[in-house]
């Protein structure tokens, strides 16, 4: 077949390697120089990110996936590991760092229980959340790469109604700090790690290489971006901000939303998207993702052939990612990861809710013929 | 179809963000850049978050 020698299989040598590694250096010191020295940190570690999850080949929703499917609760023990190491470090840092650092606090809500709920669901239904998402169009899973548009119009439309949804009712915002805070929330990792291996098949206490791998330096770069940036690590917020942008550019006026008016949000829209720390990450998480797919040679692999309603499903669930991810204050990442690690109670309601929608999620995949034919 | 020109849509895309962002929005200084590190910066945390509660509705 023509098509198959166009394009070698095989691994790309030495000498283009270390090309692209400079190429990869360069871009990211170029983006320190124009942008400051902190946009170009945080792409860089937005870059590890990427490397981490494609490299190791981890993820949120398939370890889900496996827990519901298979009982298998290694994936599951790899997450819970993570957040319990970065919550040993952000905790006290939080709490010693001052205005300097914020956490990933947000209030519970019905609106936010209910976003979880359907972010669980749809996250299923293209097998990607909100850095799998990233992950799979960087790698060019094309799946991922037609989701993941319309999962940033969907982050852009969530924010814009977000003061509406949060008004239907929601508790103060309940944050864990300082030694105490660490210790329920280790105790509460500890206890879903319990249950989940109760629930879990046999042996699925045996962590692989690769999650321990993954779940350390998903950690290591997690505290990385929290002392760089000032904040935990995040995704949809900068999905929604390239649409409002792509809007501001066409002659849209945000002027009646209550979130993209908002000073801070108006600043941020009128300001590069270089400078804005969720950009910089989704950013390198793509292009992370990206080098590790060419690195392995895996851009040479066929894409998956789907029907027709397949791509109709995937639009759509790519739209409800981005909505309902904003109504839960955040993805896997915002909520659940740093949500978690930072003491927020809403990162708890987020887990249960939306493991719950993956449930519902799983079971709905192949109603709408998204298990790829061969 | 093969992964690679789904990678190279993606890349494209990712470009033309960047290309449409450096001609819309206000220029870029490094020297009113904050320091590379926040911890022990002295300045408050400001970036956007998903998780930041929003401005209470009209």
């Amino acid at each position: 077949m023509t098509q198959a020698t166009a394009i070698p299989a095989s691994a790309p040598g030495t000498l283009s390697r270390a090309s692209v590694l400079l190429l990869v250096a360069a871009l990211v010191l170029a983006v320190a120089l124009m942008a400051g020295p902190r946009s170009g940190a945080v792409l860089a570690i937005g870059l590890g990110f990427g490397l981490a999850l494609e490299g190791f080949r981890f993820g949120f929703t398939g370890p889900w996936r496996r827990m519901i499917l298979e009982r298998d609760a290694s994936g599951l023990l790899a997450q819970l590991l993570a957040i319990g190491i970065v919550a040993c470090a952000a905790l006290p840092l939080l709490a010693a760092g001052g205005a300097e650092l914020k956490g990933a606090h947000a209030p519970i809500g019905l609106a936010m229980v209910g976003g979880a709920f359907v972010f669980g669901a749809a996250m299923q239904i293209v097998l990607g959340c909100g850095s799998g998402t990233l992950v799979n169009a960087g790698s060019g899973n094309a799946v991922g790469a037609v989701a993941l548009p319309f999962f940033a119009i969907g982050s852009f439309a969530g924010a814009y109604h977000l003061s509406w949804w949060t008004a239907l009712g929601s508790l103060p915002v309940m944050a864990l700090s300082g030694g105490g805070g660490l210790a329920i929330t280790l105790a509460g990792l500890a206890g879903v790690a319990a249950l989940a291996l109760w629930l879990g098949r046999s042996g699925s206490h045996r962590l692989p290489a690769r999650y321990w791998g993954a779940a350390l330096a998903l950690a290591a770069l997690a505290i990385l971006h929290l002392v760089v940036a000032g904040q935990p690590w995040g995704v949809v917020y900068g999905l929604g901000l390239w649409v409002a942008k792509a809007v501001v550019a066409v002659g849209g006026d945000l002027s009646g939303s209550v979130f993209w008016s908002a000073p801070a949000n108006a600043a941020q829209v009128e300001a590069s998207l270089l400078l804005d720390v969720t950009s910089l990450t989704d950013l390198g998480i793509i292009g992370g993702a990206a080098l590790v797919a060419w690195w392995r040679a895996g851009f040479a692999s066929p894409v998956g052939v789907l029907p027709a309603r397949a791509w109709v499903a995937v639009i759509v669930a790519g739209l409800v990612l981005g909505y309902s991810s904003r109504l839960a204050f955040g993805c896997n990442i915002g909520a659940f990861f740093s949500g978690i690690a930072t003491g927020s109670a809403h990162g708890w309601v987020w887990f249960v809710a939306a493991f719950a929608g993956s449930w519902v999620g799983i079971r709905l995949r192949p109603a709408l013929g998204l298990e790829a034919r061969q | 179809m093969r992964r690679a020109h789904v990678g190279w849509l993606v890349a494209l895309g990712m470009v033309g963000l960047i290309a449409l962002d450096r001609v819309q929005s206000a220029p870029l200084n490094p020297y009113t850049a904050p320091p590379m590190i926040a911890l022990g910066s002295g300045l408050a945390a400001t970036g956007g978050h998903c998780a930041a509660p929003p401005p209470p509705a009209r």
